[in-house]
């Protein structure tokens, strides 16, 4: 009797939410859209930046110089300039990130043994490419200094650097951001499922109704949790399977460890949601909670930017934030193989948000009253 | 008939500014969320790493691999920690107690020493490629500084031969903080104009509030005024308020002109207010309008308009769909009216696009809305 009572809640929820042909819509394509568009766009690589030459200097080494910039898949040679005045426009329209200016004494210093300075002029609108393009022009001019000094027999490196990158081999960004995806828009769906589930029926002014049934909070509470439960693991798998197939992400750990991460996210993730859902009282309330609760969310979780990069402060935050521990997780099954040993640490965290949660979310049913 | 047309539209939006100030939601999202948003960007990211656990693995510790040891440990971007067998430093890289090896076989001062270019193993975790790469680049400068110094050490001289200048327009630090901070009110605004927008009026279909609205004398126009103009003064107001704190409270120059801001600012309003009617007609219920509301305007504001990742390196068949973004526009005026000034040759351009996608979606809703008359 007990559970025919939850089973029931649940089979009404789901048709409650899939009833509807849009929201059956809205449940599956568009986070595949998004997965497959933002799985393409969302990188730190640059490719083909747009590039100004002022080379002023009539040598060979300066065309060596400029021939290995024009080489690199990183830059697009688009113009090259003769006068002081044409830089400016450049840049400020944003027709170039960069201009490299070469010295017209730059092939003669060079000769003769002095260092020859070459001037990067970056457009710093958006720091953070400017830092990665710096970054791309400082390895190519690493990499002339080497072969000068080799060519000139004066060998400068009695050491050399034999670098290797574990786990994702070639550094492609896409390989950290796509499976940060399986977190995020497994989140957003569940987050917003489960936030509106009760707030819809607040609304609506049945879920009153519901407190006099024989169903106790705690069922209430469990039938209400199912559908986004469901829902979740349908939808990360769903994630999961286009991201091994269209973007060859490779899945060197056990499912089981991925799974059992899977459902602890997602038991916390109903419980924010069904928590957020109890404070509601108008849906419009608990999208914007649901938001309110998503954004800092995902800005900790470490899916764009580090956690270690943070201030201290803001580093102790992300400890209560359950897409921190999940992206640990997705990140280590897929690219680094990891064990569910090595991933015990990020399990019982949110196992523990996802309790308190639900514990607040039930007791919120029964003390919020209007 | 005009005054009363007028009294009309009046009464409308009272009523409409009523339901705002009523539900303490629609002030959150316009006020509370900027600072959640702007605090978050402003202090809490960045991608300028500092203190990377660096694992050293010296086999055999001796003179020179103390001076190198010494390179590292003097650089303000590493914290090392020492290991004597490479396999407790793997071991350390595996549990991500450290993002990088350096590791000095037990021949390599043997080998420094007979000029035969020692070899110099480094492994880094590249599960974030971003921060891989910058590792990298700090143990590259590390080492090169070395070398130079340890030419010198032996009498020798080494000379860099070319050496890079840098000089950044716009923004001298690259603080990330400088180009997060005005991207963020295009974020802002996306949310009040489409998010909150598609919800309310999803709302009015959903409890035929809408329906009951369309059987009174009221005109299409008047209808479609009176949602709008509420919601536009407060999109706007989320705007001056981020503004606020953006030039008060994180200090970012505002170079260009405040009226070419509110004239651009105005006009991706009217998109973003646009697009979210549409929405809302489309979906006809809350929980559709929400997720669609994020799916086609918050995430593509954030991830497609090149407010966090360079629109040049995406593939071209999505660099086309970025024009489609109206954020994108706005991202691009935002920061060159933040940082560089009035630059006619890129703010004119985006107004324009702007101005063609208001009017563009202001006819797609006159149509759709009107169907729903007949």
């Amino acid at each position: 009797m007990y559970f025919r009572l939850i089973w029931a809640l649940a089979v009404k929820e789901f048709l409650a939410l899939l009833r509807d042909k849009r929201s059956r819509f809205v449940i599956i394509g568009p986070p595949i859209i998004q997965l497959l568009v933002f799985g393409f766009a969302a990188s730190y690589d640059l490719n083909n930046v747009p590039v100004a030459v002022y080379n002023e200097d009539l040598g060979e080494a300066s065309r060596e110089l400029v021939s290995r910039i024009d080489g690199s898949p990183n830059f697009e040679i688009v113009a090259y300039i003769t006068h002081d005045r044409e830089l400016a426009p450049l840049i400020d329209s944003r027709d170039v990130l960069l201009v490299l200016h070469i010295d017209q004494r730059f092939s003669s210093k060079l000769l003769q043994g002095t260092s020859a300075p070459v001037q990067v002029i970056l457009d710093g609108r958006n720091s953070n490419t400017a830092m990665m393009a710096m970054n791309y022009v400082n390895r190519i001019i690493l990499d002339y200094n080497l072969s000068w000094l080799a060519s000139q027999n004066k060998s400068g490196s009695v050491a050399i650097l034999q670098t290797r990158a574990w786990y994702n081999e070639n550094l492609q960004s896409n390989w950290f951001i796509v499976p940060g995806i399986v977190g995020l828009l497994t989140l957003l769906v569940t987050l917003l499922v489960t936030a509106l589930s009760v707030a819809r029926e607040r609304e609506a002014g049945t879920f009153d109704q519901l407190l006099v049934t024989p169903l106790r909070p705690i069922q209430i509470l469990i039938g209400k949790a199912i559908p986004g439960m469901i829902i979740g693991i349908l939808e990360a798998t769903l994630i999961i399977v286009v991201m091994v197939t269209l973007f060859d992400i490779p899945l060197r750990g056990s499912l089981g460890a991925l799974y059992l991460g899977i459902l602890l996210f997602l038991l916390s993730a109903v419980g924010v949601g069904l928590m957020i859902s109890a404070i509601s009282v108008t849906q419009q309330q608990a999208v914007m909670g649901a938001f309110l609760f998503m954004v800092p969310a995902i800005v900790l979780s470490g899916f764009a930017t580090p956690i270690a990069n943070m201030p201290q402060f803001v580093q102790w935050l992300t400890y209560l934030d359950p897409l921190r521990y999940f992206l640990v997780i997705v990140r280590g099954v897929t690219l680094e193989g990891s064990s569910f040993s090595l991933l015990l640490n990020q399990y019982w965290p949110m196992a523990i948000i996802g309790i308190a949660t639900l514990s607040l979310a039930g007791w919120l049913f029964r003390n919020r009253m209007y | 008939m005009n005054s009363l047309a007028h009294m009309r539209l009046v009464g409308l939006i009272r009523k409409e500014s009523l339901q705002i100030l009523r539900d303490p939601s629609s002030i959150a999202i316009a006020f509370v969320m900027p600072v959640v948003l702007l605090f978050l960007f402003g202090y809490g990211v960045s991608l300028d790493a500092k203190h990377i656990p660096l694992g050293i693995v010296i086999e055999q510790p001796d003179r020179e691999t103390q001076s190198l040891a010494g390179a590292f440990e003097r650089s303000e971007f590493f914290s090392p920690q020492h290991f004597s067998v490479i396999q407790t430093a793997q071991q350390a890289l595996k549990e991500h107690q450290i993002d990088g090896i350096v590791w000095l076989r037990s021949n390599f001062s043997a080998q420094l020493l007979s000029n035969s270019a020692a070899p110099i193993g480094v492994i880094v975790n590249g599960v974030d490629s971003n921060q891989a790469n910058i590792t990298q680049r700090y143990i590259e400068g590390t080492w090169f500084a070395w070398l130079t110094h340890y030419a010198e050490s032996r009498g020798q001289s080494l000379t860099m031969p070319v050496t890079l200048e840098q000089r950044v327009w716009f923004n001298t630090a690259l603080s990330s903080r400088l180009f997060l901070v005005p991207g963020l009110i295009a974020i802002v605004m996306t949310l009040i104009g489409s998010l909150l927008t598609a919800m309310v009026v999803a709302r009015e279909w959903e409890r035929g509030t809408m329906e009951a609205m369309m059987v009174t004398p009221l005109r299409r126009s008047e209808i479609l005024a009176g949602k709008l103009i509420p919601y536009f003064v407060l999109g706007m107001g989320g705007m001056l308020f981020s503004v606020a704190i953006a030039v008060w409270q994180f200090h970012v120059p505002l170079h260009g002109s405040f009226w070419l801001l509110m004239i651009s600012s105005a006009l991706f309003m009217l998109v973003a207010l646009a697009i979210g009617l549409l929405i809302s007609i489309v979906s006809k219920n809350q929980f559709v309008a929400g997720l669609l509301a994020i799916i086609v305007t918050f995430l593509p504001a954030f991830i497609l308009s090149g407010f966090l990742f360079d629109i040049h390196s995406m593939p071209s068949w999505i660099q086309f769909i970025t024009y489609l973004v109206p954020a994108r526009y706005f991202v691009a005026i935002l920061q060159t009216l933040f940082l560089a000034g009035d630059v006619w040759s890129v703010v004119l351009p985006n107004i324009g696009a702007l101005l063609i996608m208001s009017l563009f979606y202001f006819s797609l809703v006159w149509r759709k809305f009107h169907k729903r008359l007949e």
